[in-house]
């Protein structure tokens, strides 16, 4: 991504906070006992609890508990030695109890921080809070004439929702901070990330003001944007779309805004004036949650390397670049992959750093895969690595074993065997060669022997060509060499 | 048999005297035949109750089961039983049969117990009288011009007039005391979180306990013995070990610290409850007990305090009932808006709604500090009044309610009246203590009600010291005379 600092109109600044749903990878609901996978037919995961039948009572989940506090410790926040569970009020079908049990005046997490990069500036940003909550459950109006089907399926589906200071100033630095938050959840194991399948959302409250003033001005909050891109063009749009009503006279309303896709815009959804009064107040079902010192080192010590140390390890130890280690951190299981073929090639930390980045994940990208799903697994890119290192191929010969790998044609021994690549390196048998190229090739001998050392390389090339690559390519400039002597010397 | 002990009962049972299905039909019986002119009961569920019964014969054939096994009941028409509908006294929830048992249903059928049917009560638990029900109001089998009380008025009716012999209830202001009290009842409201709620259909969550209603301690000791425990479905359900309350009952009273506030004999009480209440404290005086004044100032703000903080609940937990997945929903909505606005205005009756409106109120956004907050902080100045009393003593006395039965009509018409009925009730429900009342004497052929209320988790003290009072008084044993 480009810095868009750009695309804010000049003499004026965006003020941007997001607020982030995680939805937390439990096997259960937060307060019931029924199953979160996805897409079950409609209601066959809605038990009596997440249907809100009367009498029935919420049970707090201990795993949603651990994953938020994992999350909290991930970025460095305070974990509440209290924590209260409130209910926010409103009517809507997929809301079946009428509240959402969420969190208010004292959430799981708060005061965190995260570390950004766009191009080459660094910048801190505070995250708020974190707050426990159960989701929704879904309203459909496909297939349905006059009515409305409700799926409840996703209601009670744990969330952590994370709320970042207004630090953010452009698009670009908001799709850092929420790349950044969505590596970090993945990484930990909390959330499976999944966009599409709205496991991680955005919500980002925009406003502007003049360049240079410090109050803020009024804000909108645009809904639901599901994807990197658009979180980009719907701030992107926002910002504009303040400045030229401003600049016009005009003011901004607070109001909660939807991003369409379709055309790049927003548009107003409910105004300051429909607001809900969401009543909150703490939910007499479920008792105040205490995290103590035990437990949250308990949790501390569950929680994995996180991307930004496991980067500087990968620097330290394996002697990459910084953009070496920071490709290979980007995801965990790529981490993993890569970590796995170096101790199974036993070193060539830097050469397994290139075949990673450049051929296989370029390989990858061409077949539309993940990591997770490469034909070629991690012992068997080191295996290949290693044919190399004892020279029974060259480096060249070597993308060529890669990609019948790819192709499923075996592991790296299997194909330089299949296809006879196993390079040449008795001397005797490249001399054979060397002699009957240098005896096919008068003209071109003449000239060396006149002083064109150039033409050395027209020998080499030769030889390789005769070997179909399979020579040792050191061997045969050394041999060469001793044949022909010195250029010039007739 | 219907003026048996469950004891009685039991021993009647073991020793093949007559069969739970002989004892069963007895009370339905005595149902069909005096029910109507009381209104105790809104359903009645005939055959699954003879079913039961002849499993507990089966069982008792066997020498299995235990002391409440093919003994029958009622169940307060809000404790959901699978299968059978819980209305809650409303047309919300007119036509809802829960798929789940209770928790205390479950218990009491795994204990053996026959369910008769389900009992009327005030709409969803709110009111004083059994006079907001959807299915009409129920009548005190003592003067049938006169209301039960509430919100349990169908169990206690239908225990006083011997329509069964013990009935299940719940207290969140006084609803298991007050009706106790004017039907001539012992009713027990345990502790906060020593009855799981898991199953019962929410008032005010915080303050909302499950209880009994028997003729006697030693019958209400045996009830709650079987309700009580740990559920882990219900989090403020508090995991402890459940004392064995029928062993507490002989224990000697002597000694024993009892407390009597000023604030409970003050102005409004009625001179001849005050004069039988204050017999009955002289009476355990005689037994060995001493007797305190004590102070417990915040009283006066007990009233205001509950009718902030349970319509704030009330109104949350009441939201679920919306017309979409269950319950009442009205005929062709236009849209959504309409769908809730037409399915609650008619499902719920006027008691229910202006409570929910006072609660929606005190959670208003620039109210919340005001009224919820305020009245948070006000519940736990009245806890701290009952927390130094009971460094003093071990068990409070005085009057379950001012007056006796009041007649039906009498104050519908007013809800300020109406909500002082439970003036000495409610104080024990803001502090979660465990408290009782018990018949001690009558005024113009009512019964009059004795409140006990004890520490946390003493329910054993407490029955000890009203059984004690009923080895020396017999005003327990007191029929009407028309169900005698």
């Amino acid at each position: 991504m480009n810095d868009t600092a750009h695309c804010i109109p000049d003499g004026w600044e965006a003020v941007i906070g997001l607020e982030i749903h995680c939805q937390l990878s439990t096997q259960s609901k937060i307060f019931s006992g029924s199953s979160t996978a996805y897409g079950a037919p409609p209601n066959a995961q809605a038990s009596a609890i997440d249907l809100g039948m009367p009498g029935v009572l919420p049970v707090l989940n201990g795993e949603a508990l651990r994953m938020a506090v994992m999350f909290g410790l991930a970025v460095d926040a305070e974990i509440a030695p209290v924590c209260v569970f409130a209910r926010k009020h409103y009517f809507y079908p997929d809301l079946p109890k009428g509240y959402q049990i969420s969190q208010y005046e004292l959430p799981i997490v708060a005061n965190g921080h995260l570390d950004i990069t766009v191009g080459d500036a660094h910048k801190r940003i505070g995250i708020t809070r974190a707050h426990m909550e159960e989701d929704a459950g879904k309203s459909l109006h496909e297939g349905f004439v006059n009515e409305s089907g409700i799926d409840l399926n996703r209601a009670g589906t744990p969330l952590i929702e994370i709320v970042s200071e207004p630090e953010l100033r452009t698009p670009a630095e908001a799709v850092a901070y929420m790349k950044k938050l969505h590596q970090i959840v993945v990484y930990l194991g909390i959330c499976d990330g999944n966009m599409q399948e709205g496991s991680f959302r955005c919500d980002a409250n925009v406003s502007v003001r003049r360049a240079g003033t410090t109050a803020f001005g009024t804000r909108t909050e645009t809904k639901n944007v599901n994807s990197f891109r658009y979180v980009e063009k719907a701030i992107e749009y926002e910002i504009n779309r303040q400045v030229e009503v401003l600049e016009s006279g005009g003011s901004i309303q607070q109001e909660t805004r939807l991003f369409d896709p379709s055309t790049g815009q927003t548009r107003a959804m409910r105004s300051k004036e429909d607001a809900h009064d969401y009543r909150y107040f703490p939910d007499p079902d479920l008792l105040p949650v205490h995290c103590g010192a035990q437990y949250i080192e308990d949790v501390r010590a569950t929680l994995p390397e996180l991307p930004v140390d496991k980067r500087a390890r990968f620097e330290r130890d394996y002697g990459l670049s910084t953009y070496d280690a920071t490709v290979l951190t980007g995801e965990r299981p790529l981490a993993d992959f890569y970590e796995t073929m170096v101790a199974e090639a036993g070193g060539e930390a830097k050469l397994c750093a290139n075949w990673v980045i450049t051929d296989l994940l370029g390989a990858l990208n061409k077949a539309g895969l993940e990591i997770t799903e490469s034909p070629v697994s991690a012992a068997q890119m080191a295996a290949l690595i290693q044919r190399i290192g004892d020279q029974t191929i060259s480096g060249k010969i070597a993308k060529e074993v890669f990609e019948a790998m790819m192709n499923g044609e075996g592991d790296a021994d299997a194909v330089i065997e299949a296809k006879g690549l196993r390079q040449i390196t008795d001397d005797s048998a490249i001399l054979a060669v060397i002699d009957q190229v240098i005896a096919d090739n008068p003209k071109q001998l003449e000239q060396y022997k006149g002083g064109k050392d150039r033409v050395l390389g027209f020998f080499v090339g030769q030889v390789m060509k005769a070997t179909g690559g399979k020579a040792n390519p050191d061997a045969v400039n050394r041999l060469l060499k001793e044949r022909l002597g010195p250029p010039g010397e007739a | 048999m219907h003026k048996d002990s469950l004891a009685a009962l039991a021993e009647g049972l073991r020793s093949r005297r007559f069969s739970s299905r002989e004892l069963t039909e007895h009370f339905l019986k005595r149902i069909e035949q005096y029910d109507e002119a009381l209104n105790s009961y809104v359903t009645v569920t005939a055959e699954r109750a003879l079913a039961q019964a002849d499993a507990a014969d089966a069982q008792i054939a066997k020498g299995e089961g235990g002391p409440l096994t093919g003994i029958p009941l009622a169940h307060k028409d809000l404790f959901c039983t699978n299968g059978v509908r819980t209305a809650c006294g409303s047309k919300m929830l007119d036509n809802f049969i829960a798929p789940y048992d209770a928790h205390i249903v479950e218990l009491l059928d795994a204990a053996g117990m026959v369910t008769l049917g389900k009992v009327n009560m005030d709409e969803f638990a709110m009111g004083s009288s059994t006079e907001t029900s959807y299915y009409g109001p129920t009548r005190n089998p003592w003067d049938t011009d006169r209301v039960p009380g509430g919100s349990s008025g169908g169990s206690v009716a239908a225990v006083a007039a011997g329509l069964a012999p013990v009935a299940t209830a719940t207290d969140t202001g006084g609803s298991i005391r007050q009706p106790a009290a004017l039907t001539g009842l012992t009713g027990i409201k345990p502790t906060y979180g020593r009855v799981s709620r898991y199953g019962m259909v929410a008032f005010a969550s915080s303050l909302d306990q499950a209880g009994v209603v028997a003729h006697s301690a030693e019958d209400a000791a045996l009830v709650l013995q079987a309700m009580a425990g740990f559920d882990m479905r219900d989090s403020t359900c508090v995991e402890r070990p459940v004392d064995d309350y029928a062993a507490a009952l002989g224990n000697d009273i002597r000694g024993l610290k009892i407390g009597l506030p000023s604030q409970y004999f003050g102005d409004g009480l009625d001179p001849q409850v005050r004069a039988a209440v204050d017999a009955a404290a002289a009476e355990l005086e005689t037994l060995g007990a001493t007797l305190t004044p004590i102070e417990l100032p915040n009283t006066p703000l007990s009233v205001p305090t509950y009718y902030v903080v349970a319509p704030a609940e009330a109104s949350s937990n009441l939201s679920r009932f919306d017309g979409v997945r269950y319950g009442h929903r009205c005929a062709e909505p236009a849209n959504l808006e309409d769908l809730y606005k037409r399915s609650r205005g008619e499902g719920f009756g006027s008691e229910v709604k202006r409570r929910i409106m006072v609660g929606t109120y005190v959670l208003s956004h620039g109210y919340y500090d005001a009224y919820y907050l305020q009245a948070q902080k006000v519940r736990r100045l009245i806890a701290d009044d009952f927390a130094r009393a009971f460094e003093q003593v071990d068990v409070i006395l005085g009057p379950t309610t001012q007056g006796t039965a009041f007649a039906l009509g009498e104050q519908t018409d007013d809800p300020v009246t109406m909500y002082l009925n439970d003036i000495y009730t409610i104080a024990a429900n803001l502090a979660g203590l465990p408290a009782m009342s018990i018949p001690c004497g009558q005024s113009a052929g009512l019964p009059i009600g004795l409140q006990l209320i004890g520490r946390h988790f003493d329910e054993g003290r407490l029955l000890n010291v009203a059984h004690a009072y009923q080895q020396v008084s017999d005003w327990h044993a007191q029929w009407p005379e028309a169900y005698a």
